[in-house]
Order: structure tokens, then sequence, then C-alpha cells
């Protein structure tokens, strides 16, 4: 297995206050990495830094052997890296295909068609709906509509935030199903989750994230055993 | 009477026109970047200086100072962003705003040190035979207005509704974040919203031209103030509402001179937007912002 993203002492600070302090991690081509964490560890600071969103502090962040460092967001996404953000921020004024088409911005409207089948297939509901517009769909659409925008530019490495959010059990459910899906066709992603016992029986490998410092990490079944993970994030 | 009544339609839609052109680059501006451009309408006075340049000073054709007036305010749209927008991005709101204001201020007082405070006369573009249709009496330049607005409005809105770019500017305007993550780059649709809003109040400036053939220092500034109250009238970030708003506008001054109260004609202008900020401050299509969590 080959390393497609690497962070090595990443540092994310707003003004005074560090919301990432130095942490270190890799992901290899075709896993399924998650980082989980409490409100506020700095699960999406870490999320924005690689998506070029916020610069970080210092450290170094590598995607397919090239820095990140500095590139600007639209340019790390024509690399292969897509972020689809916390709280899904589709665009709600325009309709289900408008947003699909934003997600393909970068690449050509052919490929675009193309890709858009593949993510109907995914998300079927996507189809039913494609000319209505985004915001009058329900949260668990909204979050297919997301991930599906982020689908559209084709990413080597899919980055989730909080896909869970919000969502009742059962849209959870199908939403974590899709994920696995989306992995074993090829793409490799990188999970951020407050639902660690979710997040933690479909990743590989996770890391736990506690105010900025990775304090754990381990092949997901370990850390879903791991008596500190239980009491901490699992509720037992 | 009737004739008299169809005349004055044709002159409010006339007026109106002209400020709905200029009203869509105030309402594009802000709701891409939500910055009232008050360098809008000095873009217009330097857009006619253009014109007089060309036709007057160069004695070159009507045509090419069309050309070159839009052309111009295109130009200096993008580079008043670039230049006095762009570092401010991430700034609080107001320092943009100050900043636009500035700026209204240095075009105007340049304009003054450059050509003088007084008049230039701007020479016809066409010519102004009034063409009789029954017993009605048409001003080609009315006509033209109208045309010229409701064409440059559907090619506005074929833009913004159909094509990549156009969609890149409604993905930013709703949110800039997610649009870069999209891959949008989000200084171009800035500079492309700013190019199309200036493009819009170049032509308004010929229009403007053509109908009161004359450029001042400071007449971008009523003009500027009247489109940016249709603006807000429509209701701001609307495409369709700045249509709208400048129609209005024109009309219910139209109408106020027809009545003999041609002295009040600016008064009841800004009386129709405290009504509308009092009853409905979001303007005629305008959307209430809701935030959700």
């Amino acid at each position: 297995m080959s390393s497609i993203l690497s962070v090595r002492d990443l540092c994310v600070s707003y003004g005074a206050i560090k919301a990432v302090r130095g942490i270190s991690f890799e992901i290899n081509e075709g896993e399924i990495v998650t980082l989980i964490g409490a409100n506020g560890a700095g699960k999406s600071s870490t999320l924005n830094a690689v998506s070029g969103l916020i610069r970080p502090a210092s450290g170094e962040v590598d995607f397919k052997g090239q820095s990140l460092v500095g590139v600007r967001p639209h340019k790390i996404v024509e690399r292969g890296l897509a972020l689809c953000p916390e709280g899904r921020r589709v665009f709600t004024q325009m309709s289900v295909a408008e947003n699909l088409d934003m997600g393909g911005y970068t690449r050509s409207d052919a490929e675009n068609e193309e890709t858009m089948r593949l993510v109907f297939d995914h998300f079927p509901r996507l189809r039913e709906r494609v000319s209505q517009s985004a915001g009058t769909m329900s949260g668990g659409e909204q979050q297919m509509l997301a991930m599906g925008r982020a689908l559209m530019s084709k990413p080597d490495l899919l980055m989730l935030d909080e896909p869970s959010m919000g969502l009742a059990p059962i849209l959870v459910d199908e939403i974590f199903t899709i994920i696995k899906e989306l992995n074993r066709q090829g793409t490799t992603i990188l999970l951020v989750e407050q639902n660690a016992s979710m997040a933690l029986s479909i990743a590989g490998r996770g890391y736990v994230l506690e105010t900025g410092t990775i304090s754990m990490t381990g092949t997901g079944a370990d850390l879903l055993h791991n008596d500190d993970v239980r009491k901490a994030y699992l509720g037992a | 009477m009737q004739v008299t009544f169809l005349t004055q339609l044709l002159n409010g839609l006339q007026l109106g026109s002209i400020y709905a052109l200029v009203a869509l680059g105030y309402t594009m501006v802000y709701g891409i970047i939500l910055l009232l451009n008050f360098a809008h309408g000095d873009i217009i006075m330097i857009g006619a200086y253009i014109s007089w340049i060309v036709m007057s000073q160069l004695g070159l054709s009507p045509v090419l100072a069309v050309l070159l007036s839009v052309l111009g305010c295109t130009l200096l749209g993008v580079l008043i962003d670039k230049v006095a927008y762009a570092p401010l991005r991430n700034a609080p709101r107001l320092s943009i705003l100050i900043t636009a204001i500035g700026v209204s201020y240095l075009l105007e007082n340049g304009a003054q040190l450059v050509f003088g405070a007084d008049a230039k006369v701007v020479p016809s573009f066409i010519d102004t035979t009034s063409i009789n249709v029954a017993s009605l009496q048409l001003s080609p330049i009315a006509l033209l207005t109208v045309a010229v607005t409701a064409v440059s409005t559907a090619v506005l809105s074929f833009l913004v509704q159909r094509t990549k770019l156009g969609k890149a500017m409604r993905a930013v305007s709703e949110d800039m974040g997610a649009a870069r993550l999209m891959g949008i780059n989000v200084n171009t649709t800035i500079s492309f919203t700013f190019a199309m809003g200036s493009a819009l109040a170049g032509i308004g400036a010929v229009l403007y031209c053509m109908a009161y053939s004359q450029a001042t220092p400071t007449m971008g500034v009523m003009l500027g103030t009247k489109a940016f109250v249709a603006a807000v009238l429509g209701g701001i970030g609307s495409i369709p509402g700045a249509v709208i708003g400048g129609l209005l506008v024109g009309f219910a001054e139209v109408l106020v001179s027809a009545i003999g109260l041609s002295v009040w004609k600016d008064a009841v202008v800004f009386l129709l937007l405290i009504i509308v900020l009092i009853v409905k401050p979001t303007g005629i299509l305008g959307r209430t912002m809701s935030e959700k969590v």
C-alpha cells in the first residue's frame, strides 16, 4: 500500500487559539481512515487545512507526493482531493443537477454527464429529484447530495466531515453503507465523525483526536474495543 | 389625453430602463460579495466621458464610442475590484464599504481635475427624428433604450442561469467556502461579476448620454443613488428585482413630472424607498435570509 495523504506536525491556529497542535497521520491508497474526537477537538480544522480553506500555521501536508501547503482550494480539488464539508452546505437556491454540476466544475461537461450517472447509481433518490431545488430537500437527501457533489470531481481521496450529523439512525446506516460501497469501488476515504462507533466499525484504521493532539491510534476494531475509547466516546 | 399617456409611458419605460441597467450592477455585486458598490454610479460617468472623448474630441464614429465606453467601463469595474476591494476580501464589511465611498470620491474629483467641472456636450449617437406611428410621435432613442435593455437583461439572465460561469456566480454568492471546495476560482468569478455589472453600466452610460447628451463629473451620483434605490426596491441581490425596481422608479419619476410636480420627482423616489423599507425591508423579490445551523 502506498501513502496517498501524509500529514506531519500540522498546526492550525485561529488568532491566539491553537485548534490543532502538531498532529501527524497517514492515509494509504484504498483505506478508510477515521478521525474521531469530541466537539472542538480539531477535526474540522484539520480537514479545512488539508483542503486549503485555511492555511496551516505550520506543518506539512503531502498529497500524492506533492505538498498542498499554500495551494489554493480550487487547485487542490483539481489534484483529486475533495471535501464534503460539515453541515452539508449544498447550494440551496440551486437544483440537484446544478449542485452536481458545480461539484464537477473542474471537469468537462461530457465527463460530468457520465459521473452523474454513477452518482445516481449510488444515490437513486437524487435522480428522482434532479430538478428540485436543494433547499427544499430533507437533511438526509441534502447529505446524499453533498456527497454526490463531492464525488463529481472524481476524487482519489474523499474527505467526509460528519456525514451522519443530525440524521435519523436509519439514514445514518444508509449513508455508511454507501461510504463502504464507495471505498470498495476504489475511493480512499478520510472520515471525520462524532459517531465514533459507526465510524470505527467501517474504518480500517482510526486516530483519536483530543484537544488538538492525537491521543491514540490503531485499527478500527482495536479502538472500538479499547476501554478508554469506549468510556470517552462510546458511552460504555 | 391618451396620446400623452402613451408618450409618458414610453418616457417612463426609457428612464426606468436606464435605472434597471445600473441597478443590475449594484445587485449583482451585492449578491456575490455583499458590497454596496457606491462607485458604481461613477463608472457610468467615466463611460459618458469616454463617449465624449471619442466622438467630440477625436471625431470618431458613434459605434466606436459605444464599444469603447462599454469596454472602458468593464475594465474600470474589474480594475476597481482588483485594486481596492480584493485586498479587503477578509476585512470587516464596513472597511470595504468605506473604500467604495472613497473610490467614488476619487473618480468624481479625478474627473473634475481632468475634464473640469463644466458639462461636456456629448454629440448625438443616432438620428433623433421622431418616428410617427398613427398619431403617436415616438422617440427613436426611447425605443432603442427599451430594446437594448430588454436584450441586455435577457443575455444576462441566460449567462447567470445557464452558463457554467453564471452558475459559479450563484454558487459563490450563496456559499463562498463551499464554492471553493467545488474547484471554483472565487476571485475569477468575482472579477467576472464586476465585469458584467460594469459592462451594463457602460451600456447605461451610452443610453443616458443619448437621452441627456451631457457629461459632468457628478452625473453618476444621483443616477447611482436612484439605481441603488431601484435595486433595494426590487430586493437587493435579485436580478429580476433590479429590473422591476428600475422600471418602478422610472415610472414614478415620470408620473410625478407629468402631473406638474417635477420638482418633487427625486423626493418621490426616496419616499418610495422609505415606504418599502418600512413595509417590506427585503424588497419586492428579496428573499428573507434564514440561517440553518
